[in-house]
């Protein structure tokens, strides 16, 4: 995948970079909002991580003049200002994500990949499988090797959302923010709590398991072991 | 509501206390007055008839009964105040100008008031009169009296229209400290809605200043120099925030990338592998306080006021209820959430979401397996309460203020994981939104309560009464 990273703290843009290339992606980057706009328009990129403050053009312009160029690159800003209007704003200008720095590799390379994904056109499914398991989005029905999963509304989402994503990382934060949209750290990890909760309905009782906890990331759903 | 406004306000109680004042001093001033001038004309009056008495009886005895019957009468004719009455033993008029006077009246030796009748202009007309009474040797009696029906008809007069001039003074004064509180009452109301667009996070308002170069002109303009001020600060708070974050986070940021790095290319089972890892947790652990301090000081500079909108609270706690009844039911303890109706305030979702999860969770941490945590937000007379209860340890009541301060965490819980930073942040929130986070006992337990203010239905969070 081609990703462009505009980060003007040259440090964190060299591990940024290594940790992608690591990751197997290919990068190019930019350390100021022209030259990053010069080359997110003309570039294809699969995603490109842009940072709130930039010399010569702040972030938020450069996304906001590539939305008016009709550029649809997914956009993840990363931001070291305080949060709360913040992200909104860089949602407003266009932006399809939002971090605040520092931030975890793993929650990085998960939002990422979840961006890249987004530009599949799957979203318009009506049903969902991994494996033996299925969701039903009409009938909001969940049934495993044909057999009914009863599911609270909110497990549901839950599911639907892991699935969405399914053979990819999904960080707790990403579940607290797309699930129960909350843009906090809640002090204790009631996610794991919620997620044990699911794989005891999904799971539990099955010879393959499905829903798989990522160690130090988070938590993924596969049908292969 | 608009009359009764403008009674309660402080300039017409001024008013009105000032026209009581005025008019009761008034009364006792011409009260007084009047008293003493009755007092000055009734003696000069007793001092003729006196002065009459001492006369006749001496005419009396030196030309006996029928000389002083005929003074009497030869005074009698002249028509003047004088007024005279000679009884004979059977109390039967002899001489005189009066008659038809009853006889209850007739008290010997002190000054007596009555009424009598008298032709004038052909008209008989009733009039009053002040005397006195005397024996003659040989059992006749005479009335010698002054008409006083000028003075008794000014004393009428007098009567009759003062409690009169009284009330007109008071309505007067009434009307006036109406239209004048009013115009106070305008005023002030121009300062209160500014004051309330300036709490509803909009600090450009400033109070209007009339042309007058009133006291309430200065005021506003003090009070506008404040705002100035004021603005000028949370514009500074704004920017030091935003650069303190910037700054901080920087560093974190490379910190963290470094030992991510450094992680990645080592063996995950190694010894290093662990200590990177928990010099990561270290560094999480900073960030975290670092961002709760952030978020308590952009709430106390009311920096997040941009997202305020009129939300409902019941959702907001069943939706933060919902997120932690996993976590309580995995602990043993029961979290309930009561029902309740529309419970409208003007907020902040996230924020005061985010201060939920803080009072539950801290509520789930400290109360023993078995025991409960009630939710529930309603609206009460004094404001609309958001409600977390629970039945563990609670907090002593003389440390409840303490623990709202930052970083303070009691003693016995000190070990427990988190910032210390939670109810602070919970109190900031509240203050945010003009609310306050109460500790109260839930006997046995803690009862936090953040009083939210009655949204009101006028402007948006102007202070309208």
């Amino acid at each position: 995948m081609r990703i462009l990273v505009i980060e003007d703290d040259l440090e964190a843009q060299r591990y940024l970079v290594n940790g992608l290339k690591e990751a197997g992606h290919v990068v190019d980057d930019a350390a100021d909002g022209d030259t990053g706009l010069t080359l997110a328009l003309s570039r294809p990129y699969d995603v490109a991580i842009v940072d709130r403050m930039l010399p010569k053009m702040d972030g938020l312009d450069v996304v906001a003049e590539m939305r008016e160029h009709s550029n649809a690159t997914p956009v993840l800003f990363l931001s070291a200002l305080s949060e709360v209007d913040d992200r909104v704003k860089g949602l407003k200008a266009g932006g399809d994500d939002y971090l605040t720095k520092p931030y975890a590799f793993v929650e990085l390379l998960a939002r990422i990949d979840a961006l890249m994904r987004r530009r599949s056109p799957s979203s318009v499914k009506t049903r969902l499988q991994v494996g033996d398991l299925e969701l039903d989005l009409l009938t909001r029905a969940a049934k495993r090797s044909g057999t009914a999963i009863d599911l609270q509304p909110r497990e549901f989402r839950l599911l639907e959302y892991l699935m969405r994503h399914a053979g990819q990382v999904v960080t707790r934060t990403m579940l607290l923010e797309s699930v129960w949209e909350y843009h906090f750290d809640p002090q204790t990890n009631v996610i794991d709590v919620h997620i044990s909760r699911l794989r005891a309905k999904i799971d539990k009782g099955f010879e393959l398991p499905l829903l798989h906890t990522v160690r130090g990331a988070g938590y993924m759903i596969r049908a292969h072991a | 509501m608009r009359t009764l406004s403008v009674l309660r306000t402080q300039a017409f109680r001024i008013v009105f206390v000032y026209v009581a004042v005025f008019a009761l001093s008034v009364s006792a001033l011409l009260g007084f007055t009047y008293w003493n001038t009755e007092r000055a004309l009734d003696a000069q009056t007793d001092q003729i008839i006196d002065a009459e008495i001492t006369g006749l009886s001496e005419q009396y005895q030196r030309l006996g009964l029928r000389g002083l019957a005929e003074v009497v009468m030869s005074r009698s004719a002249h028509g003047g105040p004088g007024l005279y009455l000679l009884l004979d033993r059977g109390r039967q008029p002899i001489a005189g100008n009066l008659d038809g006077i009853p006889q209850s009246t007739l008290h010997l030796g002190e000054q007596i008031e009555f009424d009598y009748e008298r032709r004038v202009e052909g008209q008989l007309e009733r009039r009053r009169a002040r005397g006195r009474i005397f024996s003659l040797m040989g059992g006749f009696q005479l009335l010698v009296a002054q008409d006083v029906h000028e003075r008794y008809l000014t004393e009428k007069l007098f009567s009759t229209t003062l409690p009169w001039t009284v009330a007109l003074m008071l309505l007067l004064g009434l009307v006036g400290g109406g239209l004048m509180s009013r115009n106070m009452l305008r005023r002030l109301d121009q300062i209160n809605r500014t004051a309330g667009e300036i709490f509803a996070g909009d600090l450009s308002r400033r109070v209007p200043v009339s042309r007058a170069h009133d006291e309430f002109d200065t005021l506003a303009e003090s009070l506008n120099r404040m705002l100035d001020r004021i603005e000028r600060l949370m514009k500074g708070v704004r920017e030091v925030t935003d650069s303190v974050a910037h700054d901080l986070r920087t560093p974190l940021n490379r910190l963290r990338n470094r030992l991510e790095d450094t992680l990645r290319h080592l063996d995950t089972s190694g010894k290093e592998a662990g200590e990177i890892e928990a010099a990561m947790r270290e560094t999480d652990q900073i960030i975290a306080t670092f961002n709760a301090l952030l978020l308590i000081a952009e709430a106390d500079a009311g920096v997040t006021r941009g997202a305020m909108a009129p939300i409902d609270l019941v959702p907001v706690a069943d939706d933060v209820a919902e997120l932690y009844a996993p976590l309580a039911e995995e602990k043993g303890v029961t979290l309930d959430i009561k029902p309740a109706g529309a419970t409208m305030i003007e907020g902040n979702r996230s924020l005061i979401s985010q201060a939920l999860a803080n009072l539950i969770d801290n509520a789930i941490k400290y109360t023993p397996e078995g025991g409960h945590v009630s939710v529930w937000p309603a609206v009460t007379p004094v404001g609309v309460d958001l409600t977390v209860a629970d039945t563990g340890p609670g907090i002593p009541e003389a440390e409840r203020a303490r623990v709202v301060e930052r970083f303070v965490r009691l003693e016995t819980s000190r070990n427990s994981p988190g910032t210390g930073l939670g109810l602070s942040l919970v109190a900031a929130v509240a203050r945010l939104h003009g609310a306050r986070l109460i500790l109260d006992d839930n006997a046995p337990g803690l009862k936090a309560v953040i009083r939210f203010p009655r949204p009101s239905p006028v402007s948006r969070g102007a202070a309208r009464r």
